[in-house]
């Protein structure tokens, strides 16, 4: 049997993936702030005999887009893109009615079947409210089911009257009172129209008559054949000055007050004196106390990624040391098989996997923030300093988002309102930290700062990683949005949702979906690069049996003959001597051969540069199984003068260039796909590299100032 | 009319409420501003204004809202209570 399509739609933040994630049992990002759901997404279940597929659609504030996400919202609601749904589930936040009707009687218009998914019962509940259900249903004509959608995961009562619906195909009958004259003149110009041919309903009509005069002259342009009408039309509706979007605004609110003023109850328990949202922005937006908590906030974060997660990672490399013991007995016949699954395999892999506990923290952390309302009271008080490089506090967001993953945050763009903004927007994200700079930035900071400084300026140094980022955002944004984009100043325009206990549902789901994909990373793009490096260091071969006598030969000891063939191999590899020729590109950043081979294979996936540090220094006979590790690979190793390679300045040198430069292949894909051209991508390419190339030479050249 | 018409949101203070009283509809933005809630006759009021002076959080409408007092000079209000 066919299946049928039905739309989730409704304002931003009114509960839509919630639902959309329990009723197709999806996994959806959910988040207590507008503007999560950025793109249309699709899911399937089956309830009684009938198969729905379901769509998720950004929330929208008006069929007016204002901005990208609204806009493909739009697009599905309206049926531009697949046709037009067969029932719109129009999600209704019960503790915010006026507004939510609003975008009702517009989507109403378009005669579509509807049913009503009532939202947030319980909020209202607390509130001291609740909504006559029944009531409701009959001011509407359409199916209202009151719903708690992260609690009850079967919605039974809802998926009945969705097959209900598809069957009776329920209409809104609504009637907002618009001034007779524009009834009258639209009732007109749709029989003027019918007569030649065209049919167009009343809605879409009145969506053309009212474009601002540029677009509605494109859209005359476009049709050519209804232009006579429609100008008349208009021009009729000026006279009466009714053409004001404020008439048609109006009429719609005032009648969506009339509605809530019907519908809206007092609830037997009333409702506790001051909401726990007054009490927390007392506090949380204070003049002082906000921004003050916000860097502390930010600190603690960093701070216990640090500390809590030490231990757990050791017991991760505990579990791969093992598995290197376990396995080499089984492999040792053949050394080149030897050499790539404990030297390649599980020294790339198990080293990138170390870092899934500092994975999760960064992301529960995250998820607390987005999750209970804490992120859009952020891009309030980050406002101003936003608004002097030209962009707005909505930005904010997606600078956050970017956090996690530059992809994620490239999309969250979308929520702003000129294309030119987001363009800017687009082009700093991966300025932001991205958690796939995490293990770099803890395996420097643990080797060379933590040891020597102490916990304290461990956390610190993570903090100030992820700080540089953002204040090296700042100008670039400036320059961007000043001197090139010229973009036009458009208004801030930001709900700030009521704050709330973070769902577990939607942190555990965070949790899961980061973990995959850091996992799926590690097993894929990782594993690639680490066979990869891990053949180019090791061929071709370095026969043994002529290196010990060559060893010899050069007078160096017969208990050190093993190491030094290590090296030489090393040395001789494809890889050795591909680093050896471009090595001198990354002398004034202080930085060997070694270290540029792996940060040019960490271009694809910066992450890459933990495990190819690893094959790197375990091939060259640094890492052995009597003493340890990577960290102590890194600390023993040496230019070939004997200085030490790795200083503090070093290891700060390279952690700003991983700060700064655009290495990750998925993100240039995303931003290829985002602006529609590969010219913003290669821009974002080159400015970025240039400036972590700039800024890792410039630490090079503080370190042999101030010495260390 | 209160005595004091003429007033914009930059006149705006922490715990005021205030009515819109007209809206400047050749000016871009006053369309989502009054999508948003902000229709002539509608009353507010300011919770919070942003450490620095700018942006300001208004309850409208039944929820709250933020915006930057010079990108509404479309409308026009008048304090009340
Ligand atoms: N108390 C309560 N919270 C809910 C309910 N439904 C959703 N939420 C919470 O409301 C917030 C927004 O939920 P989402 O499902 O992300 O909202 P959305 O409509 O998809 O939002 P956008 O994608 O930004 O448009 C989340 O923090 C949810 O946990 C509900 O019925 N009751
Ligand atoms: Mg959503």
């Amino acid at each position: 049997m066919a299946s049928h399509l039905v739309i989730v739609a409704g304002n931003p933040n009114a509960g839509k993936t919630t639902l959309f994630n329990s009723l197709t049992g999806s996994t959806q990002k959910v988040a207590n702030y507008p503007g999560v759901t950025v793109e249309s997404v699709e899911g399937q279940y089956s309830f009684d005999g009938e198969t729905i597929r379901c769509v998720d659609v950004p929330g929208l504030y008006s069929l007016k887009a204002a901005s990208e996400d609204e806009r493909v919202a739009t697009d599905v609601i309206l049926g531009r893109q697949e046709g037009k749904p067969e029932l719109v589930v129009y999600v209704l936040d019960a503790t915010n009615l006026e507004r939510n009707l609003f975008l009702f009687t517009q989507i109403a218009e378009s005669q579509v079947p509807m049913v009503i998914a009532l939202t947030m019962p319980d909020r209202l509940q607390a509130k001291g409210k609740r909504i006559d259900v029944e009531r409701l249903r009959s001011e509407l004509g359409v199916p209202v089911v009151s719903v708690i959608a992260h609690q009850d995961r079967k919605l039974d009562a809802l998926k009945r009257a969705i097959n209900d619906a598809l069957r009776d195909r329920p209409i809104p009958s609504i009637d907002f009172g618009l001034p007779v004259g524009m009834q009258s003149t639209i009732r007109e110009l749709s029989e003027r129209l019918a007569r030649i041919g065209v049919d167009a309903s009343q809605a879409e009509i009145r969506r053309n008559l009212y474009e601002p005069p540029e677009l509605f002259q494109l859209f005359l342009e476009d049709f050519p054949e209804i232009a006579e009408p429609f100008t008349e039309a208009r021009n009729r509706l000026e006279a009466e000055d009714l053409l004001r979007p404020s008439v048609d605004v109006t009429s719609r609110y005032e009648w969506s007050a009339k509605i809530q003023s019907l519908v809206l109850r007092d609830a037997e328990k009333p409702a506790k004196t001051v909401s726990i949202t007054d009490r927390l922005d007392k506090v949380l937006t204070h003049r002082f106390w906000g921004l003050t908590i916000f860097v502390l906030v930010m600190y603690g974060v960093f701070q216990s990624i640090y500390t809590v997660a030490a231990p757990m990672m050791a017991g991760i490399e505990d579990v791969f040391g093992r598995l290197q013991d376990a396995i080499r007995p089984m492999v040792s016949q053949n050394e080149i098989l030897e050499s790539f699954i404990i030297d390649g395999l599980i020294a790339g892999v198990g080293g990138m996997l170390v870092f899934l506990p500092q994975i999760l923290i960064l992301f529960f952390f995250i998820a607390v923030l987005e999750g209970s309302g804490y992120l859009a009271r952020a891009a309030f008080l980050m406002d101003r300093l936003l608004g002097w490089c030209g962009l707005n506090g909505r930005a904010f967001i997606p600078f956050l988002s970017s956090y996690a993953c530059a992809i994620p945050g490239i999309m969250a763009a979308r929520v702003m309102p000129d294309s030119k903004s987001r363009l800017a927007t687009i082009l700093v994200a991966p300025l932001m930290s991205c958690s796939a700079r995490l293990p770099v930035y803890v395996l420097l900071i643990g080797t060379f700062i933590e040891p020597q400084y102490g916990a304290f300026w461990a956390g610190f140094s993570l903090f100030a990683m992820h700080l540089l980022g953002l204040v090296v955002a700042i100008p670039v944004v400036y320059v961007l949005n000043r001197k090139m984009l010229k973009a036009r100043r458009l208004p801030f325009v930001l709900e700030l949702p009521p704050y709330q206990w973070p769902k577990w549902r939607d942190i555990w789901l965070t949790l899961v979906n980061r973990g995959k994909v850091f996992v799926k990373t590690a097993g894929t793009i990782i594993v690639f690069m680490s066979i990869l490096i891990w053949a180019a260091a090791s061929f071709p071969r370095f026969s043994p049996a002529d290196a010990v006598a060559e060893a010899a030969k050069v007078g160096v000891p017969e208990e050190r003959a093993e190491q030094w063939v290590q090296e030489k191999q090393l040395e001789n590899s494809v890889l050795g001597r591909f680093g050896k020729a471009i090595e001198p590109v990354f002398i004034p950043a202080g930085f060997d051969w070694r270290i540029t081979t792996a940060i040019l294979s960490a271009f694809p996936a910066r992450e890459t540069i933990v495990p190819s540090l690893g094959i790197i220094f375990s091939l060259g006979g640094e890492v052995d199984e009597s003493s340890g590790d990577l960290q102590s690979a890194m600390k023993r190793a040496t230019w070939p003068d004997g200085r030490p390679l790795f200083t503090v300045w070093t290891a700060i040198g390279l952690m700003v260039f991983f700060a700064l430069c655009a290495q990750c292949m998925a993100t240039l894909a995303t931003v290829k796909r985002e602006t529609n051209s590969w010219k913003w991508a290669v821009f974002m390419f080159c400015y970025m590299t240039a400036l972590a190339y700039v800024g890792a030479v410039a630490v090079n050249y503080l370190g042999k100032l101030f010495g260390a | 009319m209160s005595a004091v018409a003429g007033m914009t949101f930059a006149d705006l203070k922490s715990g005021m409420s205030a009515r819109v009283v007209a809206v400047d509809e050749n000016c871009l933005d006053s369309r989502r501003l009054q999508e948003m809630g902000f229709t002539v006759g509608t009353q507010f009021s300011v919770v919070k204004v942003a450490p620095m002076g700018d942006p300001i959080e208004i309850l409208v409408r039944g929820y709250r809202i933020c915006l930057r007092k010079n990108e509404c000079h479309c409308i026009q209000i008048e304090s009340v209570g």
